[in-house]
C-alpha cells in the first residue's frame, strides 16, 4: 500500500488571510516597498554581484559552498524537486513521488522528455549516477550526511526507488538540496567536472572567482521560467565595490549589502532595498561536554545573558529578528508558538548561576568575522551585557583564514552561523542529532534523539507536530546552542528588475533560484 | 661589455637558484599554514569521512617530500600542473591575471616613472622653494594614505559622479583605448601611491652631486641651472634612481592585491590570496615564483643599467 504525501503547501489565499498555525516560508513585503507587479516577460541581459566566489570555485557538485557556486549551479541545473517560494515543496526533475507506508521506501516517477543542454535525453539512470556521486566511501562530497540514510538507490522503467535505512517523511525535501544537481552519465558515473546540465541556462564561460556568463537554455522544458536571454555573475567580495557597482549602474543587482552603510545605499536614485527575512541565523555555540557547560544551569544563564534585541538593533542594523535558541524561522512548518521567547534578563541569569553553585564565571569567547558578518562585534556586546549577571566574558578574536578548521568545534564557546534548512527535521539532523557530522555543541540529548527518529516517520500531523514543539523546548532549553538572531538577506537592485510578489526565504536569492525566477522589467 | 655579459650570466645562475630556495620555502610555508585544501574546500560541512576521501583523490596524503619532489619534476618540465581546487591547468589561469597586472602595472609606471623623473628635477632646480615644499608635501601626503582610502577617494570623487567606471573589468573583446579608460582609477591609485618614493629619490641624489666640484666649474662656465642638471648631474644620479625605479616596478607588480580587491580588477594578487587561504598549492608556488622572478629580472637589470651609466665600470683599466 502506499499513499501520496503531499508536502504541506499554503495557498495564496491563505497566506492573504493572516498567518497559520503553521506559519508559511513566503515573504510578506512590508506596506511601503514598491514592487514591479507586472507579469514576467522574456528577454534582455541582468548583471549580477555576489559576495561570494573565489578562484578555487569548482564544477563539482561535492564543493559548492558559497552563494555565488550556488546559485550560479543552480540556474544551469535542476534538482529531483524544488523547494517553492511559499515554502512547500514542487516537483522539478521528478514530475511525482509516492512513500510506502513506513516512508522507508520512496519512488520518484522521472519527468520524460528533459534534456541535457549537450542534447543527451534525462534518464532515471542519470538520476541514479548523480545522486551515488555523493554516496559511498569515497565520496568527498559536503552533502554526504544528507544521503547516508539511502541504502539502495535504482532506476525500475521510468521511476528511481530509494530505500531509507529508516522512514523519513521529509525524505523529499532532502533531493532539493543545490548539491543534488542531475547531470548525465556514462556507465553508471557521473562526470563532476562536466559543464552540462538540464537546467534553465547553459555555460558560456566561467573564470572562477571573476565572473561567470550564461545564455538561455532554448529547450528548457519549464516555459514559465529562466526569463533573461544573458546572465553575467560576478564576484566581487568587497562591500564598498558592490555597492559602488550598483550605485555607477555597472550591475543590476547585490546580495549581502553591507548593514554599516545601508543608509546611505537608500538614499541613492532608483535603488531598492530588498530584505526577506529566512531561516539565517547567527549563533554563538557551547562544547555541552565541557566544563563548565556540561552543567545546563550554566547555559540558560548564558542565554538569559544576552541582549537579543540589542544585536538585532547594532549589528543587523533592525534587518532580522531575535531568535529564540532555536534554529527554525518563525515562518518554517512546525514553528513552536507557544514557546516562551527568551529574553534579556540578568537576574534569571544569576539566579541560575547559583543553581549551579556559582556567585560568578568567566568564559572564553572565541570569535572572528568569517563566522559572521560582525561575530567580533556581537561578541564584545554579549560580553559586556552579560557582565551585569556576574558573568565575565573574555571575547578571543581569532584569524578569520582557517576558522573552520581550527576553531569551531574546537573551542569551547565560539560563534557560528546556519543558513537554515526547509524543514525542521533536516536542520535538527545535521547539527542537534547526538553523533551528527555537524552537531557543533556535541549536544546528546536521549528524549531529543529519539522524538527526532520517531518524528521523521511520523505520518500524523498532529502527532508529528508535538514531537516537534517538545523538540523545540528540549533545544531552546536544554541545547549548548545560543541562537539570539535571525538574519535578513538584504539584497539591492536597480529598477530594471522585476522581482515576483512572493520570494523564497529556504535560502538567500529566492532560494538560490532567482536567475531563473526574475526577469527584467 | 664583455663585463657585463658575464654579470648578466652569473645573475641568472644566481637567480634560478634563488627561485629554487624560494620553492622549498613556500611550499614549506604552505604546509606549515593549518589545514590543508580538502578541509579549506569543505569548510564547515567537512566530516573526517570526505575530507579523507578527498585527500585520497588529489594525493594529499602523500608525504610532504613526494609531493614537493612530484611537483619540481614537473615544473623543471615546464609543466606546473593543475590548481588542485578545480583542476584548471595552471598555465591557463595564470596567463589572464598575468597579462592583467603586467598592464596595469605598465600603465601605472608610465604614468608615474615620466612623472616621478620630472617632479623630482624640478624639486631638486628649484629647491626649498614654495614648489618644492609643495609636490614634497603631496608626494608624501599620498604614499601616506592607505591605498584602500586613496583608491575609495577617488571612486567617491571620480567614478560616483560618471567620469570613470568604478570597477575595471576587461574581457576579450575589450579594445586597448577602452582598457585605459576602465583601468585609469587603479592606475591613478597606484601613481600617487609611488611616486613619492621615486620623486624623492631623484632629488636627494641630484642634490648630493650639485655640491662636487664639477658642478661648481660647470655653473662658473655660465651654464643654465636646468642645464647643468640634465647634462652633468642626472648621467651621474642615474644609479640610484634606476634602483628604486626597479624596486617600485617590482611592488607594482607583486603588491597590488588591496587595488585590485577596491577595483574588481582579476590580477595576481588575488589569485595568490585565494589559493593561499584555500591551500591551493601548485597555484601558490606558480604565482610566488612569478612574483620572485620579477624581482629577479628588475634587479638584475636596475644592475646592468646601472653598470652602463658608469664609465668607470665599464671602462676598467
Amino acid at each position: 500500500m502506499t499513499q501520496n504525501i503531499t508536502p504541506r503547501g499554503v495557498s495564496r489565499r491563505g497566506l492573504l488571510q493572516g498567518a497559520t498555525a503553521l506559519g508559511t516560508a513566503a515573504l510578506i513585503l512590508p506596506a511601503g516597498v514598491r514592487r514591479a507587479m507586472a507579469e514576467p516577460k522574456r528577454g534582455g541581459s541582468i548583471r549580477i554581484a555576489v559576495a561570494s566566489g573565489n578562484t578555487t570555485d569548482s564544477y563539482d557538485p561535492g564543493t559548492w559552498d558559497s552563494v555565488y557556486t550556488q546559485i550560479f549551479n543552480t540556474a544551469r541545473n535542476n534538482t529531483l524537486t524544488e523547494v517553492a517560494p511559499d515554502g512547500s515543496l514542487a516537483p522539478e526533475i521528478a514530475e511525482s513521488w509516492e512513500a510506502s507506508a513506513d516512508a522507508t521506501t520512496w519512488t520518484f516517477k522521472i519527468r520524460e522528455g528533459v534534456t541535457f543542454h549537450s542534447g543527451k535525453t534525462l534518464t532515471p539512470d542519470d538520476v541514479v549516477a548523480s545522486i551515488n556521486y555523493h554516496r559511498g566511501e569515497d565520496s568527498k562530497s559536503a552533502a554526504k550526511p544528507y544521503v547516508d540514510p539511502i541504502t539502495d538507490i535504482k532506476a525500475d522503467g521510468q521511476n528511481v526507488v530509494v530505500t531509507l535505512s529508516g522512514g523519513n517523511a521529509d525524505f523529499p525535501f532532502i533531493m532539493a538540496d543545490y548539491h543534488l544537481v542531475i547531470l548525465p552519465s556514462a556507465d553508471g558515473k557521473i562526470d563532476p567536472m562536466t559543464t552540462d546540465g538540464c537546467g534553465g541556462y547553459i555555460v558560456e564561460s566561467w573564470d572562477q572567482g571573476v565572473s561567470g556568463k550564461l545564455k538561455r537554455n532554448p529547450n528548457y522544458w519549464k516555459t514559465d521560467r529562466a526569463w533573461f536571454d544573458e546572465v553575467e555573475l560576478l564576484s566581487i567580495v568587497d562591500p564598498a565595490a558592490r555597492q559602488n557597482a550598483l550605485i555607477t549602474g555597472e550591475v543590476d543587482l547585490i546580495d549581502n549589502v553591507d548593514l554599516n552603510t545601508v543608509g546611505l545605499l537608500q538614499r541613492a536614485q532608483g535603488i531598492t532595498i530588498l530584505p526577506v527575512a529566512g531561516n539565517q541565523h547567527y549563533v554563538f555555540v557551547m562544547d555541552t561536554r565541557a566544563a563548565p557547560f556540561s552543567d545546563n544551569n550554566v547555559r540558560q544563564a548564558l542565554k538569559y545573558g544576552i541582549d537579543r534585541q540589542e544585536l538585532v538593533d547594532k549589528i543587523l542594523q533592525g534587518y532580522g529578528s531575535i531568535g529564540n535558541d532555536i534554529p527554525m524561522g518563525a515562518q518554517q512548518p512546525y514553528y513552536n508558538t507557544e514557546l516562551e521567547q527568551k529574553a534579556y534578563d540578568p537576574d534569571k541569569a544569576k539566579f541560575y548561576l547559583k543553581e549551579a553553585g556559582m556567585d560568578s564565571l568567566s568564559v572564553q569567547l572565541s570569535v572572528a568575522d568569517s563566522a559572521f558578518a560582525g561575530a567580533v562585534d556581537a561578541g564584545v556586546l554579549y560580553s559586556e551585557r552579560a557582565a551585569a549577571a556576574g558573568i565575565n566574558i573574555e571575547v578571543v578574536r581569532e584569524p578569520s583564514d582557517g576558522y573552520w578548521d581550527n576553531v569551531w568545534m574546537k573551542k569551547p564557546f565560539c560563534a557560528s552561523y546556519w543558513g537554515g534548512r526547509p524543514t525542521p527535521d533536516l536542520m535538527f539532523s545535521v547539527a542537534y542529532q547526538g553523533g551528527a557530522p555537524w552537531n557543533e555543541s556535541f549536544w546528546d540529548n536521549a528524549r531529543f534523539n529519539e522524538l527526532l527518529v520517531a518524528a521523521r516517520s511520523e505520518l500524523d500531523e498532529d502527532k508529528r507536530r508535538q514531537m516537534y514543539w517538545e523538540m523545540q523546548d528540549l533545544c531552546a532549553n536544554e541545547g549548548g546552542t545560543v541562537i539570539p538572531m535571525f538574519a535578513n538577506y538584504v539584497m539591492a537592485h536597480t529598477e530594471k528588475v522585476g522581482v515576483p510578489e512572493v520570494v523564497g526565504t529556504n535560502q538567500g536569492m529566492d532560494g538560490l533560484r532567482m536567475i531563473e525566477r526574475w526577469w527584467l522589467a | 661589455m664583455s663585463i657585463v655579459w658575464s654579470m648578466i650570466a652569473k645573475r641568472l645562475a644566481l637567480g634560478l637558484l634563488t627561485l629554487f630556495v624560494i620553492s622549498v620555502i613556500i611550499f614549506g610555508a604552505t604546509e606549515l599554514l593549518p589545514g590543508d585544501l580538502a578541509k579549506n574546500i569543505l569548510g564547515q560541512s567537512a566530516t573526517p569521512e570526505t575530507v579523507a576521501a578527498f585527500r585520497r583523490e588529489l594525493g594529499l596524503d602523500l608525504p610532504a617530500h613526494t609531493r614537493y619532489i612530484n611537483w619540481l619534476l614537473g615544473a623543471l618540465q615546464g609543466d606546473f600542473g593543475t590548481s588542485l581546487a578545480n583542476k584548471r591547468p595552471i598555465a591557463d589561469l595564470i596567463a589572464t591575471r598575468l597579462g592583467n597586472t603586467l598592464f596595469l602595472a605598465l600603465y601605472a609606471a608610465a604614468i608615474a616613472v615620466p612623472l616621478s623623473l620630472a617632479l623630482g628635477v624640478l624639486a631638486a632646480l628649484y629647491r626649498n622653494s614654495i614648489f618644492d615644499r609643495a609636490v614634497n608635501a603631496l608626494a608624501l601626503t599620498s604614499i601616506s594614505f592607505p591605498e584602500f582610502f586613496v583608491a575609495y577617494i577617488l571612486i567617491f570623487v571620480l567614478a560616483q559622479s560618471g567620469l570613470f567606471p568604478s570597477m575595471a573589468r576587461m574581457d576579450a573583446t575589450t579594445t586597448f583605448a577602452e582598457a585605459l579608460y576602465r583601468t585609469f582609477l587603479p592606475a591613478l591609485t597606484l601613481t600617487l601611491v609611488v611616486t613619492a618614493h621615486m620623486m624623492r629619490m631623484t632629488r636627494a641624489a641630484i642634490i648630493n652631486l650639485l655640491a662636487s666640484p664639477y658642478i661648481e666649474m660647470a655653473r662658473l662656465k655660465g651654464m643654465k641651472p636646468m642645464r647643468v642638471i640634465l647634462k652633468h648631474a642626472l648621467p651621474n644620479a642615474l644609479a640610484p634612481i634606476i634602483t628604486v625605479v626597479a624596486l617600485n616596478l617590482a611592488y607594482l607588480i607583486t603588491g597590488v592585491v588591496v587595488v585590485e580587491v577596491v577595483f574588481v580588477y582579476p590580477g595576481l594578487g588575488q589569485l595568490m590570496v585565494d589559493s593561499v587561504s584555500k591551500r591551493d598549492f601548485p597555484v601558490v608556488q606558480a604565482v610566488a615564483l612569478i612574483f620572485a622572478a620579477a624581482y629577479v629580472l628588475l634587479n638584475l637589470t636596475a644592475d646592468v643599467l646601472s653598470t652602463l651609466s658608469n664609465p668607470r665600470l665599464i671602462h676598467r683599466k
